[in-house]
């Protein structure tokens, strides 16, 4: 069993303001996973705004160097300051996905031209049936061709066609670990089901691992197979999706499911949150606690009761 | 007010609204609203759901009195029976509608970064917005934005705070002081989630709701996001490609759709507790500038026969107040199975 990505208590710290009134925000602390390279899966980071997530994501990208601790793709450490030999390397294996395609698209070049620079950077040639094999082969896999994208501008296209063109873009270099934050969550809700079950089939038939980040519960509940729930830069509770799901243990993960709308009693106008919900996890924020394992195989951050 | 039943507050006629264009002698046209009728009652919650460039953003600058070119009003009427008086905003003047925004009639947006004047302080933007309207001057109007500020869980010391020092919940917050500050009877709601997480999404719609019920305003609410639309509206209604497509009570609509459209809708809403593969409706919206012929879902929808190709459907009565525009509406059936029986309101 060889790691594919092995986060190790990573932390990361910011500092705000200038020389007077200076804070520090921890983004995201001591947090720790991996994924395995056998079996592919769609990992879930869930959180609020504010919660670390995309930060998080950016260190896995590259983007953003830990204050403390060290992320490996497979045995070798990610930096910011990488080469770019070793860089361009790295990235045709991890590859992100955003979240809204009218931004990651420039507005007044050809969608076709993204495409085709990503294959001739990561496949170095400039041989245009290569190219455009390339571009078509991606394309497919999102259910797209070639014919259709070609010579269109972004806002010729709905925001799901455009966000799995924005896919087909990262699938062109073959990674084996895409990173996708928030992609559904600017694509309209009859569109979006099409790109969730999009990811699903990327893990079950191209083995493709997805770290998927949301805050909708439903859609992960939907697809992922692991979940990690975060409070404030802190892992909360982690575990398997369908268990941590069906029934959170941690109070803010349960506020979370309770926060989720449901269409089960359609019309009946129940909106309330429990407040005494709201205080519990609100009480738990910035608390240091530790992570324990529990029988079913999730682990839970507890605090001491003092 | 005569023809105007005294439990609707607003009453859509006919009422079509295009883009025209002329560019260098081409003309063109986009039928962003065509043809829409429906009512709005007093002290309800009206939901509109559609997807992006349905029109529903057309439909709601119409009803909010916000028609500029290249959109026109072509045809028919948009009549709101306020307590002072009657008015087509589709047709008033200017001071007409000045003479009733803000204060009967008033329009919560989405985006509260961009609404807000990020280089004003929130209470220098509540002066500018309401204190006309109100007609209060100095303490009396400060009194009265920090009572209603209280009312949304906001504390006073927001009016001194910045935009951008306010968390987006908040911000969301303040924007809905704005819209409702001085007790509007018809408020629109256009997106005002989208860009909320989870938690703070469901605080700001029970706020929305909770203020609806108490000054007893009817709100028109617009999102693409059905689950909203389950727990905030009283009726939905459905927009796809300018035209309604159907229209009824919320438990209804989820429950007993009676258009195609609807039923996808509904199902493709991932649950919690279900995995099953959700289908996703393939294809795109309709093009408005050259829309198909006949009902405008036919190429969509796996229902459709030779007639939907031919002739447009009209929006008739197919259920006790639930109105659905498809030929074949007894053949829908309701992808999802309600956990009590439909009709009865828990």
């Amino acid at each position: 069993m060889s790691t594919l990505l092995e986060v190790n208590n990573v932390s990361k710290r910011f500092t705000m303001g200038g020389l007077f009134g200076r804070r520090v925000v921890d983004a995201v602390q001591e947090a720790s996973f991996s994924l395995t390279t056998d079996k592919p899966e769609i990992f879930t980071i869930i959180g609020e705004s504010g919660s670390g997530k995309t930060t998080l994501a950016r260190m896995i990208l590259g983007l953003e160097d830990a204050s403390e601790g060290e992320i490996l793709f497979r045995g070798k450490r990610i930096s910011r300051h990488m080469g770019q030999a070793e860089r361009l390397a790295f990235m045709s294996a991890v590859q992100p996905v955003f979240q809204n395609p009218f931004e990651a698209f420039n507005p007044l070049k050809k969608i076709e031209r993204y495409l085709s620079s990503t294959a001739r950077r990561f496949l170095r040639t400039s041989d245009r049936a290569t190219i455009d094999r390339a571009m078509d082969e991606a394309l497919q896999k999102v259910g797209l061709s070639l014919k259709e994208v070609r010579g269109r501008f972004p806002h010729e296209m709905s925001g799901g066609q455009l966000q799995r063109c924005a896919i087909a873009r990262a699938l062109i270099p073959n990674p084996p670990l895409l990173i996708a934050d928030e992609p559904v969550s600017m694509v309209d809700a009859s569109l979006r089901m099409s790109i969730v079950n999009l990811l699903r089939s990327l893990r079950d038939d191209l083995g493709v691992s997805v770290i998927y980040i949301t805050h909708d519960l439903a859609t992960a509940y939907y697809i992922s197979d692991r979940i990690i729930i975060m409070q404030r830069g802190r892992i909360v509770e982690m575990g398997d999706a369908r268990t941590v799901l069906e029934n959170p243990e941690h109070p803010y993960s349960r506020l979370l499911k309770a926060s989720v709308l449901s269409t089960d009693d359609a019309g009946a106008g129940k909106l309330a949150t429990d407040p005494g919900m709201v205080d519990l996890a609100n009480a738990m924020m910035g608390r240091a606690g530790k992570l324990v394992d529990r029988q079913d195989g999730r682990r839970v951050r507890v605090y001491d009761e003092a | 007010m005569s023809q105007q039943s005294n439990r609707d507050i607003l009453k859509v006629d006919g009422l079509k609204a295009y883009y025209q264009m002329n560019y260098f002698g081409v003309e063109r046209e986009v039928r962003a609203v065509d043809d829409i009728t429906m009512t709005v009652r007093k002290n309800e919650v009206y939901g509109i759901a559609g997807e992006s460039s349905s029109g529903k953003t057309s439909f709601i600058k119409v009803l909010a009195a916000a028609i500029r070119p290249p959109l026109r009003v072509v045809a028919g009427s948009a009549t709101y029976a306020f307590k002072s008086g009657t008015i087509d905003v589709a047709h008033a003047s200017p001071e007409e509608i000045e003479a009733v925004r803000w204060k009967h009639l008033s329009y919560i947006m989405q985006g509260s970064m961009s609404v807000l004047n990020p280089v004003r302080r929130i209470g220098k933007t509540f002066k500018d917005f309401a204190q006309r309207p109100l007609g209060l001057s100095g303490r009396a109007f400060e009194e009265r934005v920090v009572h209603h500020l209280s009312r949304l869980k906001l504390p006073p010391d927001v009016l001194k705070a910045y935009p951008h020092e306010l968390s987006g919940g908040m911000r969301q917050r303040v924007t809905i002081g704005l819209a409702t500050v001085c007790h509007p009877e018809f408020i629109i709601a256009d997106e005002p989630t989208t860009a909320l997480d989870v938690v703070v999404q469901k605080e700001v719609l029970s706020l929305i709701r909770e203020i609806q019920q108490d000054m007893g305003s009817s709100v028109v609410f617009v999102t693409h996001d059905m689950s909203v639309h389950a727990n905030m509206a009283d009726r939905v209604g459905i927009i796809y490609a300018g035209r309604l497509v159907e229209e009824g009570p919320t438990r209804q609509m989820f429950f007993a759709p009676k258009h195609p459209y609807t039923a996808h809708l509904v199902a493709s809403l991932p649950r919690i507790g279900d995995t099953t593969q959700r289908p996703a409706l393939e294809g795109r919206p309709p093009n408005l500038a050259d829309p198909p012929q006949g009902c405008r879902f036919h190429p969509r929808c796996p229902l459709a026969v030779e007639k939907c190709r031919t002739q447009t459907p009209p929006l008739e009565e197919v259920a006790p107040d639930q109105r659905s525009a498809c030929w074949r509406w007894m053949d829908v059936e309701p992808l999802v199975k309600p956990s009590a029986p439909v009709g009865v309101v828990a």
